[in-house]
């Protein structure tokens, strides 16, 4: 069959390519489309062609919401023990603070169009956002904050779900955060829940779905089980889209889908709305 | 009750019960004394029974807890309280089976009783769901608690899951807002709470019944963030060997008296020897104690201080380093 296949002929050199640093475009994992990296950066790491919303890293949401040089990372010296003395856990955990020294979620205050609030925000890059001992303690302690200067919480979810190398006491973490936010509701503060890609598992099943109003990024998977673990249980495909957020939209379960570039508006808005504060000029139409 | 197989470390147990049931049957039929031969057998029976359960792994009880057996949640109902009336519903959706709960007497005094329900044979498993409820059911739990709350009523739950249940109509009617909202609310019921494992607590399913001013735990029940073979299968790419089922079921500390040390359960409520399946009275008499000494000391306080004591010892919870 050799005369079947086709003459390879030698490529010509692409000598053009190497005048521009490679490293100066980026390609959009979903729908392929490349641009220069500025364009990406420029619109928050969000595809300028398909709207696919990149993962970012727990920092960039943070100069995403709060006002210029407005905040302070809280607790930074919080972190993760091994109180089951897990195999490889203290490996993983020392491994993942290479990648982030705030463990799962950096937590943060400062102000959001000049009104002060509390963020927490997790990190998918530590260990999946996984949520251990620390991600509880620092929740509950931005929201004790929350609760003591009367200003309104935020959390930006992005976990697999509880950290299963600290056994229970990683599923306690949902009850302990559940309990202080039911502090935060008969205070009045708001609390107003973000979901990106992915938040499932004990976190969903906890803090996210709490919010006084749930906000979740276009695309993002959110559920209880994960998509892998339902389509083994069920032993068959999942229909197209299920468990997306423009899925939870369509059932009810979260009061919108934020495009990133809209999503400090929308926060602030609604803040405001929940906290009694006059329209900013200039947001009321976002 | 079915027949159902017997679990590996329990054959000789069940060899011995054999042979004393073969003994006295064949006295009855032949109407001969065989009382001298039968004492120092059940006596080995029960040094067997004690030996076999002072030696168990975690992944042995793990097994024992989730043995059809094992007295279910209807069957501590009926044993510890009186005048049962089950509630069905959740006024949203549908009724779901896989939890039950309704108005009951301990000692005479009404309380709200709440559990999961798993099955003894195939089609009761399938009405129930193997004891893994859907949304439903979580929302029917809170209806019944706010329900106790209106009438001053204290609530008792009952823990005996696999977990919440994973597929597509669960899902689309939101088991983790459900699975949320329970804790949320849980945490500041005006009311005396006292949760009790009886079986299997699995995850966020068992949780949202398990938010508590006391927690108890039967001696060979388990509490877990994910199954020992879930784990096992993340970890290390085998969820079925019993080897590394027994390496996760170790690691996860899932047994009552390592969730004591670790400070998640406040009470281990003992077995008969030879887990609460050889004899469902004897067991539900424990619990029946256990339930009416916690709520005594949790009477005395009035509902704030309930919840301030509530939300204090679950946010004491977990451990780190600073």
């Amino acid at each position: 069959m050799a005369w079947f296949r086709k003459e390879k002929k030698p490529r010509a050199p692409r000598t053009e390519r190497l005048e521009i640093p490679p490293d100066v475009w980026e390609k959009c994992e979903a729908c392929g489309h490349t641009d220069i990296r500025e364009k990406f950066i420029r619109s928050f790491n969000v595809c300028p062609a398909c709207d696919f919303h990149r993962r970012i890293r727990a920092v960039e949401y943070a100069r995403l919401l709060f006002d210029e040089n407005s905040w302070t990372e809280t607790e930074t010296d919080i972190r993760s023990v091994d109180p089951l003395q897990f195999p490889d856990y203290a490996a993983r955990v020392k491994k993942a603070r290479g990648v982030a020294d705030y463990d799962a979620i950096l937590t943060a205050h400062g102000t959001m169009a000049e009104m002060p609030v509390g963020i927490g925000i997790m990190d998918f890059a530590f260990m999946g956002g996984s949520m251990g001992s620390v991600v509880g303690e620092k929740i509950s302690r931005l929201a004790q904050r929350s609760l003591e200067k009367k200003h309104p919480l935020i959390v930006i979810s992005a976990s697999g779900g509880a950290r299963m190398q600290e056994g229970v006491l990683s599923l306690m973490q949902m009850a302990k955060v559940s309990a202080v936010l039911s502090q935060l509701a008969e205070r009045r503060i708001p609390y107003v829940s973000i979901l990106t890609n992915p938040t499932t598992g004990g976190v969903s099943a906890s803090f996210a779905m709490l919010g006084d109003a749930i906000l979740a990024e276009p695309g993002a998977v959110i559920g209880f089980a994960g998509p892998r673990v339902i389509k083994q249980t069920l032993g068959q495909d999942l229909p197209e889209g299920f468990q997306t957020a423009e899925f939870l939209l369509d059932h009810g379960m979260v009061d919108a889908v934020v495009h990133r570039r809209d999503l400090k508006a929308t926060v602030g808005r609604l803040l405001r709305h929940m906290s009694g504060k006059p329209a900013v000029a200039g947001w009321t139409t976002a | 009750m079915a027949s159902t197989p017997t679990l590996e470390f329990e054959k000789p147990i069940s060899e011995l019960e054999k042979q004393i049931d073969e003994l006295k049957k064949l006295a009855g039929d032949q109407r001969i004394r065989v009382e001298d031969e039968i004492a120092p057998l059940e006596k080995k029976l029960s040094a067997l029974r004690q030996e076999v359960y002072r030696n168990l792994t975690p992944l042995q009880r793990l097994l024992v807890a989730r043995s059809p057996r094992r007295p279910f949640t209807l069957d501590y109902i009926r044993l510890c309280f009186t005048d049962f009336i089950e509630l069905a519903g959740d006024r949203l959706f549908r009724e779901d089976a896989a939890i039950v709960g309704g108005w009951a007497r301990l000692e005479g005094e009404t309380v709200m009783v709440i559990g999961h329900q798993r099955g003894r044979d195939t089609k009761e498993n399938l009405r129930r769901n193997f004891g893994m409820p859907h949304p439903e059911g979580y929302r029917k739990a809170l209806r019944l608690m706010k329900l106790a709350e209106k009438f001053h009523v204290p609530v008792f739950t009952l823990i005996d899951t696999p977990g919440a249940w994973a597929g597509l109509g669960a899902e689309e009617r939101g088991q983790a807002a459900a699975i949320a909202r329970n804790l949320f609310e849980m945490s500041q019921l005006q009311v005396p709470l006292v949760a009790t494992v009886i079986g299997e607590g699995g995850s966020g399913g068992a949780l949202a019944l398990g938010v508590a001013d006391r927690v108890l735990m039967m001696e060979n029940a388990v509490y877990s963030v994910i199954t020992a073979e879930g784990c096992a299968a993340i970890l290390w790419k085998d969820g079925k060997s019993i080897e590394m089922r027994e390496r996760a079921a170790s690691a996860l500390k899932i047994t009552a008296p390592e969730l004591h040390d670790l400070k998640v359960i406040d009470e281990i409520i003992p077995e008969p020897v030879g887990g609460a399946h050889t004899n469902h009275e004897a067991s539900a008499a424990a619990l029946q104690e256990a339930l009416i000494r916690n709520l005594e000391d949790l009477r005395k306080l009035k509902p704030d201080k309930l919840v301030r004591r509530r939300r204090e010892k679950y946010l004491k919870m977990g451990q780190w380093a600073e």
